[in-house]
């Protein structure tokens, strides 16, 4: 039953105009997005959009995580995940054991396998080749999703390599997309305070748009709901939109909610269910180049996760099975998923569940 | 837009009653247009910016119980061994607890247990007043089991109940007042109208009550609604009713089993229990069975209240469910949604 849908902020309408027309939405509709209290009007708006891009298609993927270290020299004031070398609950896999969990899991239809993990000191970049070449032995249609813009750098370094070469090497051992986290918030303030030695954004940028040149797609993210504002939550939209612009390798956008138990940040709260649900809609209004916008129900929990499919979203994330960066903050999420339970879940919204690979290409379940 | 949906927004705009026809067409809606409507509704009833809670405990005297229900993960049948009746000592730590927590009431509920006698109740009600706490106490199923079992007419027990303390009831034991699916999950736990009959005999003597709904298990989205239709009709006759809960099923550990209801029909069910109880003035988020996340975004579903802090929650924590939330989480929840908290006791009325 079709419902004409009424604003409590009338701020919101001259923004329902230019969404409904297709135009561009400025800076200073972002920041009075943001700004609105008006919850479901921010999720009417951005149901518009998600509609017109994907009907009632609301994607997940067979997935599995591996984060294969901890080690990290980044120190990052929001990481609950890193730790240096030496330290307790410092850990990294060998090679052996990487495979190992690949081979554990050979018997389900798995199609991607996302790889995070720091920026280690000293394992030597065959490591990581043999990583993903070892994977692409044991399981060869799969597809990895491995490296953030922060490792791949960090990799180069290592390897007296340019990021291109860099990425061109990790391609030639099986490397199929990026993940893209390490972005955190474009903003130097923020930056300055939370993570100084970490890969700026200019940096992060050139090895998203680097490897968008080279063929191989990835995501972005923000890490929001710490210190930043909302002008700088819309500045990172913007500087996500005009990398699009250039490259249009980003498949999804991720906002991902920041977790404060056991971070340098840990007097803080966190963002509220109303934040995350606002943040995902505003992503979708002002992203009008990247095709998909991501809830990662890690960090949601599996009932917001569902909600936001009202808000905007058109992808759930996948299985998951075993994660350990937000768990490690304090997310009290369960470890994964069954595709019966994500299925259920996308139904009960109202819309239609399409497994999907890493490149939005459907997979019959 | 349709005609349809242009003539039900123009009846709730009115204030004008939903039939039950129209109140099915609600299903059909979108879940942000649902929301939207049931928070008009909310905000004309409820015109202040605040969101109230109670502090008080639960505190479950006894798990025994006869009922037998399928769809509970917390009773024992008569002679289990973890079956259990609260003695004294821990009835009093429980109560200083609460006492410590600047608490207003107690939410006392049990099985439905043979082993006690009427003079238990009763001392266990006068108790619990001599710390100077409300007792919110005994959902209809209980009322019922202790008439039968004292053979007492339903107004003789009520009124010793209240001499002894009892300031008012919770709407628990409601499950779907539909008597086919009421057959299937609690066949001994009585008939939709013997809860309506326990609701409208305390209405009669002066006692508020709450009615709730379990959602989300065999029944139809219509018998969901006769639920609605039946506590809007006695709340025409009566005036009783202080607030609605409705709360999904958790299938953990239960004879029932199946999948929980997820976020999205919860929400959908509240909005719809805004637009259909015009006559009753609250509605209750369920933080225990939704958790705070969907809690605080269903006070933009036509949701005013908060619920309470418990303390502890036996009944959904048996189900492998367990969100706990304190009075300073409550809090900052309400106010994140952009809400004023604040208190209140059993009967609605501000702390």
């Amino acid at each position: 039953m079709e419902a004409s849908f009424r604003f409590q902020d009338h701020a919101l309408e001259p923004i329902r105009e230019k969404v409904a027309a297709g135009v561009r939405l400025c800076r200073e509709d972002g920041v009075v997005l943001f700004a609105s209290a008006d919850l479901l009007g921010l999720g009417y708006l951005a149901d518009l959009v998600r509609r017109r891009r994907h009907g009632r298609r609301a994607f997940y993927i067979y997935n599995q995580h591996i984060n294969y270290s901890n080690i990290c020299v980044n120190g990052c004031k929001f990481c609950a995940f890193g730790r240096k070398a030496g330290d307790p609950g410092a850990y990294e896999m060998s090679l052996e054991e990487i495979l190992a969990r690949v081979r554990d899991r050979l018997h389900e239809p798995i199609t991607e396998i996302h790889i995070v993990g720091g920026c280690h000191p000293s394992l030597p970049f065959s490591f990581y080749l043999e990583m993903l070449a070892g994977i692409k032995r044991l399981r060869p249609r799969v597809h990895l999703q491995a490296f953030t813009c922060v490792e791949v750098a960090h990799l180069a370094d290592l390897a007296g390599l340019t990021v291109a070469d860099t990425l061109q090497a990790l391609k030639e051992a099986g490397l199929g997309s990026l993940p893209g986290g390490g972005a955190e918030v474009f903003s130097p303030r923020v930056r300055q305070a939370l993570c100084p030695t970490k890969l700026g954004p200019d940096g992060w940028l050139e090895v998203a748009k680097t490897a968008h040149r080279l063929g191989l797609n990835t995501n972005a993210t923000m890490l929001y709901g710490h210190m930043e504002t909302a002008a700088e939550r819309v500045d990172h939209l913007l500087q996500l939109r005009a990398a699009q612009d250039d490259t249009g390798g980003f498949l999804a956008f991720i906002p991902l909610a920041f977790h404060p138990q056991n971070t340098g940040l840990s007097d803080l709260r966190g963002p509220s269910a109303i934040d995350d649900l606002k943040t995902l809609a505003v992503s979708r209004l002002i992203l009008d180049n990247i095709p998909h916008i991501k809830a990662f129900w890690v960090m949601l929990g599996p009932k917001l996760a569902q909600l936001s499919l009202c808000f905007g979203v058109d992808d759930v994330d996948g299985t998951v099975m075993e994660e350990r960066i937000t768990h490690m903050a304090g997310a009290q999420t369960p470890q994964g998923l069954s595709r019966k339970q994500l299925r259920a879940l996308i139904e009960e919204a109202g819309c239609r569940p399409v497994e999907r690979d890493t490149l939005y290409a459907m997979v019959a379940a | 837009m349709s005609p349809e949906s242009q003539h039900l927004e123009e009846k709730i705009g009115a204030a004008d009653r939903l039939n039950f026809a129209e109140a099915g067409r609600l299903w059909d809606l979108d879940l942000l247009t649902l929301g939207r409507w049931a928070d008009a509704v909310r905000q004309r009833l409820h015109p202040e910016p605040r969101v109230t809670y109670v502090v008080d405990r639960n505190i479950n005297y006894t798990n025994i119980c006869v009922s037998g229900c399928r769809f509970c993960a917390f009773y024992r049948p008569p002679g289990h061994p973890e079956g259990y009746v609260l003695d004294r000592p821990a009835l009093e730590a429980k109560l200083l607890e609460l006492k410590a927590h600047r608490g207003s009431g107690v939410l006392l509920q049990g099985g439905l247990n043979p082993g006690l006698t009427l003079t238990y109740y009763e001392e266990l009600l006068s108790y619990i007043r001599s710390f100077g706490l409300a007792v919110h106490g005994f959902s209809p199923p209980e009322i019922n089991f202790l008439a039968r079992q004292f053979s007492l007419p339903l107004a003789d027990l009520l009124r010793r109940l209240m001499a002894a303390g009892l300031s008012s009831i919770p709407g628990g034991g409601a499950e779907i007042l539909a008597d086919r699916v009421r057959r299937e999950i609690s066949p001994r736990k009585g008939s939709s109208l013997e809860w309506l009959t326990v609701m409208a005999a305390a209405h009669h003597l002066g006692l508020k009550t709450s009615a709730t709904m379990m959602f989300g298990h065999l029944e139809t989205r219509a018998e969901r609604l006769e639920h609605l239709f039946k506590i809007r009709d006695l709340q025409d006759r009566t005036g009783g009713f202080t607030a609605f809960i409705p709360w999904a099923y958790q299938p953990g550990g239960t004879a029932l089993g199946g999948e929980a209801a997820g976020a999205v029909e919860y929400l959908r069910t509240l909005a719809v229990s805004r637009l259909v109880l015009d006559n009753v003035p609250h509605l209750q988020v369920s933080w225990v069975t939704q958790g705070p996340k969907i809690a605080q975004v269903a006070l933009s579903f036509g949701a005013d209240d908060f619920g309470s802090t418990m303390l502890e929650e036996n009944v959904v924590a048996a189900t492998g469910v367990g969100f706990r939330l304190d009075r300073t989480e409550i809090e900052t929840l309400i106010r994140e949604a952009g809400y004023e908290p604040r208190g209140r006791d059993h009967r609605y009325g501000l702390v």
